[in-house]
This record gives structure tokens, sequence and C-alpha cells, in this order.
């Protein structure tokens, strides 16, 4: 999947809200941002074996003063739903940037039921929900809700609609990425 | 059904002995009985004491280490934590943090529910768990001559370490639950609490 202007800008929005630490689940919508965390030799980037680690670390950061974010596609959102009680017990930030599936052109039939889920689940779990589907505002919402987040200290997520990232290409006989 | 034997450790006893004079160590405990086995050592703002989010303990522990590289982290937590979170032993492993290390009070019951076995009781050996994920040291404890060896190195190595404690319950003592409260007064213990 090329990557697109909008996502250096994303990237640069996270480094002015001083996010010094990012979780992923590897996903190709979030290419670009995880290539340049590791790049990037003022940002560590954890790679996680499943979506609520990343709630957990990003309480840890929190915790020793540093800020975090979570990268994951939308079908990690169900695996996160009682990690979110950390830090909405805790009173303490959380932003996360989902890229969606199963919304828009979507080949793949086991990513629409979590799809259609992520934004009433996450709301119910009490998470601030917003949703970028043009690519001239995704960086200004990113910058946004990390306000959002780590100054008003409640857990934000983006959603970074199907449509704005492309759909995967499933083609017979490529291999697959 | 398989079963592995009890180990007989005391739980207070051992917990007390890993954190005789804490000094600045920050200390992550997981739900359940080692919250309580924590703070009844001795309450402290470096305790940070989860009661819910299970599974997650050790994470909390590496977002802590990573944040500060400068401090020791200890995660204590139970069996039943460590094995709902059995993927953060990978992800530690594959991030490395020097800082940080992993007590187990592994008695192989889910002692909050009703002593159910849990895995560690009947099958798995956490040790070799945590060193096939890559830990570059682990250690299992069955003494307390073992457990007091374990006090300096827990401090010191990326040390991942099972303490064979017996299953008998012990008399709830129970630290703060409120979440937003815990935080605050470990980040300002820190130095790192927003004006």
């Amino acid at each position: 999947m090329p990557s697109r202007p909008w996502q250096a800008e994303v990237y640069a929005a996270l480094k002015s809200a001083g996010v010094r630490l990012i979780g992923y689940v590897p996903d190709a919508g979030h290419a670009h941002l995880i290539e340049a965390a590791h790049a990037d030799p003022d940002m560590l980037a954890v790679v996680l074996t499943t979506e609520e680690e990343g709630i957990a670390l990003a309480a840890g950061a929190w915790l020793g003063g540093q800020r975090a974010t979570l990268l994951m596609q939308s079908s990690g959102v169900g695996n996160c739903i009682n990690m979110l009680s950390l830090p909405v017990n805790c009173r303490m930030p959380f932003l996360t940037l989902v890229t969606m599936r199963g919304e828009w052109a979507e080949f793949n039939p086991w990513q629409v039921p979590m799809g259609t889920a992520t934004p009433a689940v996450l709301t119910a779990a009490g998470v601030h929900v917003r949703r970028a589907d043009r690519p001239e505002d995704v960086a200004e919402l990113v910058a946004a809700c990390a306000a959002l987040a780590f100054d008003s200290q409640v857990p934000v997520a983006v959603l970074f609609s199907q449509r704005l990232i492309g759909a995967k290409v499933f083609a017979p006989g490529e291999p697959g990425k | 059904m398989n079963r592995r034997n009890d180990g007989t450790l005391d739980r207070r006893a051992a917990v007390a002995a890993l954190l005789r004079d804490p000094g600045e160590l920050l200390v992550v405990t997981g739900l359940g009985a080692p919250s309580y086995d924590v703070a009844a050592a001795g309450d402290r703002p470096q305790n940070f004491y989860l009661w819910g989010a299970m599974g997650g303990t050790a994470m909390v522990g590496l977002g802590i280490a990573l944040a500060q590289k400068h401090r020791r982290v200890l995660v204590l937590t139970g069996d039943g934590d460590m094995l709902m979170g059995l993927g953060s032993l990978a992800t530690i492993a594959a991030t490395g943090a020097p800082n940080l290390a992993i007590a187990v009070l592994d008695n192989g019951r889910y002692g909050e529910t009703g002593a159910q076995r849990s895995h560690t009781g009947l099958a798995t050996d956490l040790e070799a768990v945590a060193a096939g994920c890559g830990w570059p040291v682990t250690t299992t404890a069955s003494s307390m001559a073992e457990v007091e060896g374990l006090r300096e190195r827990l401090r010191r190595e990326s040390l991942f370490a099972v303490l064979r404690i017996a299953p008998e319950a012990q008399p709830r003592h129970l630290p703060p639950r409120d979440g937003a409260y815990m935080t605050d007064r470990f980040r300002r213990a820190l130095g790192v609490a927003a004006p």
C-alpha cells in the first residue's frame, strides 16, 4: 500500500503532541506510521501480540510520565474491551488510531462484524470516538484528539475510514501483505 | 486431568522478603491476592495495585520501565493474571527492558474465585514459557532461602521468577482501589505529575 501525504502529517501530529511510545499490532493501513516510528530515534515502537497489551502499555507509560499511542485495526478493538477499564478507572489519557475494515469495498467478510461494531463498542466502553473520512482533515483531527486525550485525561479513539485508507485488494495468485 | 505438585512457600513471608527495604523500587501488582500481599508488606506511593484489567499487569510494568529507564520496576502477580497475559512475555522479551523483572506468585489456583486449579496447577510451567518467549534469565524458587536470593536479583536483572507458593489463602489485606488516586500519587512520587 503506497504511503499518502496525510500519513506523514499524522506522524508529525503525534510527535507534536509529545507521543514518544507507539504500541502496535501490524496493519497495512498503519504501515507508514509503523515504519516512521521504527526509523525515529526519538520514538520507541513496540510490536504487540494482541491489542489490549497496548492499553496496559500506555497506562504504564503514563504512570512513568510518558505519552503513548496504540495503533490497531478495527478487528483489534474487540480484544480491548475489559482492558479499557484501566484508563477509564484511573482517569488516564489514552489515544488510539484505528484503521477501519469491513465498511468500504471489503473483500473479506470476516472483517465486517467487528468493523460494524467498532464505534458502538468503543463508545459503550467509555471511549470518545472521532472519525476521519477526508485526507485534508486527518492530521488536524489527530492533533485535536491527542489534546483531548492528554490534556483532559480521557480515552479517545480516532477511526480512519476504510475509504480514506483504501480498501485492501485481494488478487488471486498474488502474495498477501 | 493432569496435576502438578503444590508449592509450599508462605506467600506473605515470600513477598515481605522480596520487598524488604524497597527503596525507590516501583512495584506493579496483579489483581487478587498478589495485590493484598504487597499491601500487607507495606503500602507506599510507588506501589500500583491492579484490581482488574486481568492479564495486563506485566504490560503496565513494561510501560513504566520504558518511560523510567533509570528506575527499577518489579511486576508481582499471580499465575492466573500471567496466564491471561502470556503474549506479554513475548512482547517484553522482543522489546527488551533491562530495568524490568517479573515475579509470579504461583499457587496453581484461581484463589479469588474458589481455588479452582489453574493451568499451572495442571500442566503449564511458566518459567519454561518465559524462557521460550525469549526471556534471558528465568528461575523458579521453592524455598525461602531461594526467595531471599531473588530479592537482589529482581532489582538488578531482567529476571522472570516463579515462586511456588502454597495454595492456602491468607486474610485479605486491601490496598487502595481508587485508580485515579493511585495514578496521581504514583506520578507525584516520580515527579512527573502535571501541575
